[in-house]
């Protein structure tokens, strides 16, 4: 009797997969709260000394009281009158950007992703991460100076924080709940040049949560080991952003539209500012010592291999991961009507990150693994909501790239692949918008109903539906440039220069090490003919020697 | 009328250059096949480095010999020649196995037999030109002063380097094997060290030698 018990108790086990789940499992948290983290870890923790000739607390513009963003932004422009007009331009506040070279419409207003999908028509919960106020809608007035958000990118107390401008579904409201009055009149004195913590409130939780999106922006960046990070590790540079990412005028280097993917000017000439991201704006295009023959051969590869794929050898690392698969089918499980997180995956440094959540459904996550490889040339087009496809193509790529050995610009380059299972509209053959957020009764997170979500995204934003939706699988490619390692990190010749090694896939050029089957055969061949051929004559002139 | 002597064939220069040549090609074809990627015995960024300081190594010592051959008259030995070619062809395709004597015995103006001499003038005016031509090409370009080349492939140009680098271990096998044919290997080393091999002499160039270069005969 007992053998029996032990035996269905062990059965039991091995169709849950080893795991007993029960309400009061460690694992699971009950709600859907999201961002419930963020703003405590950013709290300043390396502030460097201000240099600025302005102490901004002492300014008798800023004594307040202010008890909104717009009073604050006001005061702000009463000084810097240029400010509005420059950062009208400014893709954090337009949300939208003209790619120069593929006449393509994109920015945040109204690309689609393979994370949390569209912020179009979500502008409500998506504008927290819009450097404006009010957002509520697509409807919003750009040309408000006024309902610009300085505080976001400027303030330095690290107490400011960002709601969503509208209601979500009531399920949602305990998201946001708790949380401290700003201080207005404190944070608008803070005002300095962005720090890292300003930049990482967005940048690091785009997707919906800390590196979901990028793979090589995470909190960890905040105060990263020099192995992480050489550039902003306090062992390090200890850089901010805007150290790399500079420019004049609220435009700043970098953008992942239209990157600089091989950059022949290196450092220009002495004296010579250079408003650029690369590595070669401060390294130059030979960083390598000449003094060694590896170090001259090193400087031969920068024309064909960017920076990157040698010098960040790994994604995601410093203990928090990144998601690589989202499976949007599971969405909309309940537990007692409730949603809720299952949280089974424990990252490097720790924390349990959620590999269910009612609201989005199934993710994967990765931290420490090998980027994708290849030729890059800096110009990304997109699936947009109007681009038609192919459902039975294999994945759907979010965004392409181009680039080949036989363009002198193209370089190798890392990318973190995003692989994610997605509605579509099945009768078009076109991405969907979704109505993920909001309190009219349509909204997926609070619905959990695709139809519903998509049929209201979709006519509210004003595009065509076949009213049939469906899951496609589709892929999103993110070039990976932070988390520089330290030089003795940086790959082996061999990680490359092998049978096996990263850029095994990457055909049509000539790469040492790499081996090449046809000669491999002649080779072969020439040489075994030739031993066969001496051991033979040495074998007949022992035989005839018996013989004698 | 000759006689059969000892006398130095190989001079100093020549038998340093040849075992320097020789250590260098082993190095070379060490680190070379480990580049291509045939083993991984070495790290490849050694490997690129030792390669590259033997070639370099081995050019300068390849431009001394050359020098040397020219300017010395050496060069003639290499002329090929059809006298006694079938008969040695002869004596390795049959001649060997029957146990007969090598059929070719030295001479003042001949230190190799006709098949030897014909091989070597191959190695020097064909592969090991592909090897060093296609070596400095594809240097160049590592280097970053092969903008000149840039109409090359440089996958054709180390295809070349690799297709010589199997006919040199080709050479390598048969020229280490046929050091086992006749006397014995310790025999056919040893003129390389010493210098001295038997060489037939007729009596005007063995008066000459006699009374102008006596420390090159032994008798």
């Amino acid at each position: 009797m007992k053998k029996l018990k032990f035996i269905s108790v062990f059965i039991a086990l091995l169709l849950t997969g080893g795991k007993v789940i029960a309400e009061d499992d460690p694992k699971v948290e009950m709600g859907i709260s999201e961002y419930s983290h963020t703003d405590q870890d950013h709290t300043q923790k390396t502030q460097k000394e201000s240099k600025s000739t302005t102490d901004h607390s002492k300014l008798k513009e800023l004594q307040g009281p202010f008890s909104s963003g717009p009073e604050v932004t006001k005061a702000c422009l009463k000084c810097h009158n240029k400010a509005g007009h420059q950062f009208m331009k400014n893709k954090h506040w337009t949300w939208k950007h003209t790619h120069p070279k593929t006449g393509q419409k994109l920015g945040k207003g109204v690309l689609i992703n393979n994370f949390c999908t569209n912020a179009k028509g979500n502008e409500g919960m998506c504008a927290q991460c819009h450097a404006g106020y009010n957002m509520k809608d697509s409807n919003f007035d750009f040309n408000n100076q006024e309902n610009m958000d300085c505080l976001v990118c400027h303030e330095s107390t690290g107490t400011y924080y960002k709601t969503p401008t509208t209601k979500g579904n009531k399920s949602c409201s305990v998201m946001f709940e708790g949380k401290p009055a700003i201080e207005w009149t404190k944070v608008a004195q803070s005002v300095a040049m962005p720090s890292r913590n300003n930049c990482g409130k967005c940048h690091f939780y785009g997707g919906g949560g800390d590196n979901v999106k990028h793979g090589d922006l995470s909190s960890v960046l905040l105060d990263p080991p020099k192995d992480v990070d050489v550039h902003m590790s306090a062992d390090g540079e200890n850089f901010s952003c805007v150290t790399c990412h500079v420019g004049e005028g609220h435009e700043w280097a970098g953008s992942r539209y239209e990157m600089l993917v091989n950059d022949k000017i290196g450092t220009g000439k002495p004296g010579m500012p250079r408003e650029v991201a690369s590595c070669e704006s401060c390294h130059s295009a030979s960083p390598h010592s000449t003094n060694t023959i590896t170090g001259i051969k090193l400087n031969n590869h920068t024309k064909r291999v960017a920076c990157e794929t040698c010098h960040i050898p790994e994604i995601a690392r410093g203990g928090v991961a990144t998601q690589i698969d989202w499976d949007w089918r599971t969405m909309g499980k309940l537990k007692n009507g409730e949603g809720f997180k299952l949280k089974e995956y424990t990252q490097g440094d720790g924390h349990h990150r959620a590999t269910y959540k009612s609201i989005k459904g199934t993710f994967t996550y990765a931290e420490n693994f090998q980027p994708m490889y290849a030729w890059f040339d800096g110009t990304m087009r997109y699936t947009t909501i109007d681009t038609k496809f192919d459902p039975s193509k294999g994945p759907i790529d979010i965004n392409s790239f181009s680039g080949s050995h036989d363009d002198p610009n193209s370089r190798i380059y890392p990318f973190k692949r995003m692989h994610t299972t997605m509605p579509y509209d099945k009768g078009n053959n076109t991405l969907v918008y979704m109505n993920l957020w909001g309190d009219d009764g349509n909204a997926l997170w609070g619905t959990y109903d695709f139809g519903k979500a998509i049929e209201t995204g979709m006519k509210k934003n004003g595009i065509p539906y076949s009213g049939e939706w469906g899951f496609v699988k589709t892929y999103s490619y993110w070039p990976i440039n932070h988390m520089v390692a330290p030089k003795k990190d940086a790959l082996e010749c061999a990680e490359c220069h092998s049978k096996a090694g990263r850029l095994s896939h990457l055909k049509g050029f000539y790469m040492p090490g790499t081996g090449n089957k046809l000669l491999d055969l002649i080779g072969l061949l020439a040489i075994l003919g030739t031993l066969g051929g001496v051991l033979g004559h040495a074998t007949l002139r022992k035989i005839s020697r018996r013989k004698k | 009328m000759s006689k059969t002597v000892k006398l130095r064939v190989f001079k100093r220069f020549e038998r340093l250059w040849h075992w320097s040549q020789m250590a260098l090609i082993f190095t070379l074809i060490f680190t070379g096949f480990g580049v291509y990627g045939v083993h991984d015995l070495i790290s490849f960024s050694d490997a690129v480095t030792i390669h590259t300081g033997a070639a370099l190594i081995l050019l300068l010592i390849w431009a001394f010999a050359t020098f040397w051959l020219f300017t010395t008259g050496e060069w003639r030995h290499y002329i090929p020649t059809r006298k006694n070619f079938i008969k040695v062809a002869r004596y390795y395709a049959f001649g060997i196995f029957k146990g007969e004597h090598h059929p070719y015995i030295k001479t003042y103006r001949r230190k190799h037999n006709p098949l030897q001499a014909l091989t070597y003038l191959l190695v020097k005016t064909v592969i090991f030109p592909a090897i060093w031509i296609s070596g400095i090409a594809y240097l160049l370009i590592s280097f970053g002063l092969g903008d000149f080349l840039n109409g090359i492939d440089i996958g054709w140009i180390a295809m070349i380097h690799i297709i010589a680098a199997f006919a040199i271990v080709m050479f390598v096998i048969a020229h280490v094997y046929l050091l086992t044919t006749g006397h014995s290997f310790v025999e056919h080393v040893k003129p390389m060290i010493t210098g001295y091999d038997d060489v037939d002499l007729t009596d005007e160039e063995l008066a000459y030698l006699r009374a102008n270069e006596p420390n090159t005969i032994k008798e």
